[in-house]
């Protein structure tokens, strides 16, 4: 997926405000993936399930009914760690978990998996899926190639939930620090991040630290749209003069600095 | 050798665990008098290993703990902001690719090559996971070793004064610190790339660039 289209989920998925225009989203980034499915899937503590994507409906019903949830290693194994996982990694071994895999793929789900823990506010718990029918190999390079797109689009996908799902708990996290405040203002005054650490007094990766983390919160994919997106909501002001000043507005510069690590 | 183990999977190695949680309780409480719970079998455990966080463990030849560090994604509860949020400033930070390193633990007796084995491992963490940082808290002593191993956090807080100081702050992976690192450690890259895929099935891949 090329980084053009992935900003444009990341944007559209930022609009969303109802849960049928995620899935129409999941949709396309599946097909945009060129992979059999997409999912996101939050279990609750008590063991309740929510979640969203491209499996076939029955598949979803019979999971439900079947109680798969106690049996499922994806789940289980993603419980346990929080770094995206292989399903080839998890444990296969139990009667009941080579069951569930042959049921599995037969409602289509597919032979190869990569998930993505996801570990949000006041112990929250979901994982965010992608399967495919593949050979080891091409599964292999695919997930190395997306590794990082996918982690990403599991947390955003993760507070969008969390948002739309208000009678849930926990809240998303979005209120941002005064820190992250002052450097998200500074550079949308066109500050360069050299400057805005000289202005804050902290080093150039500390700065960075700070920035990513606004940009989680905010759900954006770069600094510019970080910016953008607290401008909008009001969590940041600029002053008019500040706004007519020449200088390095973030989105003017040719490289996205906060994607290419 | 590094072993890098969640905390399930550290059942499987009792010795190492038992010897792990009975050398923080010496270096936390004992060397640093910090305020932590030890139980009635010697061990030092807080809440935040009963939260799946991730360890990573150099082991000695003999089975036993040399030293080790853990770590829990900064997107869910972190005991630096429960605990440590007054260093930082209000800030909280949260990212997928920000990671906390918590109760980094040299063994009484280890070598200095210890500390920097675990930080070449906190390093291939970065590489494997596309993590940007991690966020660590540290004590004094801790500050010289990582200035020696030549991967020096920057520093976002600190509290207490002199050997009872404890520091929050930031390291970046920069891929020249890997070799001094590795020197330190005195372990080759080929070894530590077979100690990461042991431990999780896959190679630790390159960081992807837009």
């Amino acid at each position: 997926m090329k980084r053009l289209k992935l900003d444009q989920f990341l944007s559209k998925l930022g609009e969303a405000d109802a849960l049928e225009q995620i899935q129409g989203l999941i949709e396309a980034l599946r097909d945009s993936l060129s992979i059999d499915h997409v999912v996101y899937h939050w279990v609750s503590a008590d063991g309740e399930q929510y979640g969203f994507g491209t499996y076939d409906p029955v598949w979803v019903q019979h999971y439900v009914d079947q109680e798969y949830l106690r049996t499922d290693p994806v789940v289980l194994g993603c419980f346990q760690r929080f770094h995206p996982v292989d399903w080839k990694r998890l444990d296969w071994s139990s009667r009941a978990a080579r069951a569930f895999q042959k049921d599995a793929i037969a409602h289509g789900v597919g032979n190869q998996g990569f998930s993505v823990p996801i570990r949000g506010p006041n112990g929250q718990f979901a994982l965010f899926t992608v399967s495919h029918t593949a050979e080891d190999e091409s599964w292999a390079a695919f997930t190395q190639a997306r590794q990082r797109d996918l982690i990403l689009i599991a947390h955003f996908l993760n507070q969008k939930a969390l948002e739309l799902e208000k009678g849930r708990t926990p809240q998303p996290i979005h209120a941002l620090s005064p820190r992250e405040v002052d450097a998200l203002t500074f550079l949308g005054m066109g500050y360069s991040r050299g400057q805005v650490a000289e202005l804050l007094s902290i080093s150039e990766h500390t700065l960075r630290a700070y920035i990513e983390s606004a940009r989680f919160k905010l759900g954006a994919l770069n600094t510019t749209h970080a910016v953008a997106r607290a401008l909008s909501e009001g969590l940041i002001i600029i002053g008019g003069a500040a706004r007519a000043a020449s200088g390095t507005w973030p989105g003017r510069d040719p490289k996205p600095s906060v994607a290419a690590n | 050798m590094l072993r890098y183990l969640t905390a399930h999977q550290l059942a499987a190695y009792p010795l190492l665990r038992d010897s792990m949680f009975r050398d923080r309780a010496a270096q936390f409480r004992d060397r640093l008098k910090w305020e932590v719970h030890v139980d009635a079998n010697g061990f030092e455990r807080d809440e935040y290993d009963a939260m799946n966080p991730l360890y990573v463990i150099w082991e000695l030849p003999d089975g036993t703990h040399g030293g080790s560090m853990r770590f829990l994604p900064t997107s869910g509860r972190t005991m630096v902001h429960d605990h440590f949020a007054d260093l930082l400033d209000g800030t909280e930070i949260r990212s997928p690719e920000i990671w906390e390193c918590t109760r980094f633990c040299i063994a009484k007796g280890a070598g200095s090559h210890v500390a920097a084995a675990l930080m070449l491992a906190g390093g291939e963490l970065m590489r494997a996971f596309s993590l940007t940082h991690l966020l660590g808290v540290f004590d004094a002593r801790m500050v010289r070793i990582y200035n020696m191993i030549g991967a020096a956090p920057a520093v976002l807080g600190s509290m207490g004064e002199g050997r009872d100081r404890i520091s929050v702050g930031l390291w970046q992976f920069r891929a020249r610190d890997r070799a001094i690192v590795l020197r330190r450690a005195g372990v080759t890259s080929d070894m530590s790339q077979y100690w990461f895929k042991r431990s999780f099935g896959h190679a630790i891949t390159r960081r992807c660039v837009a």
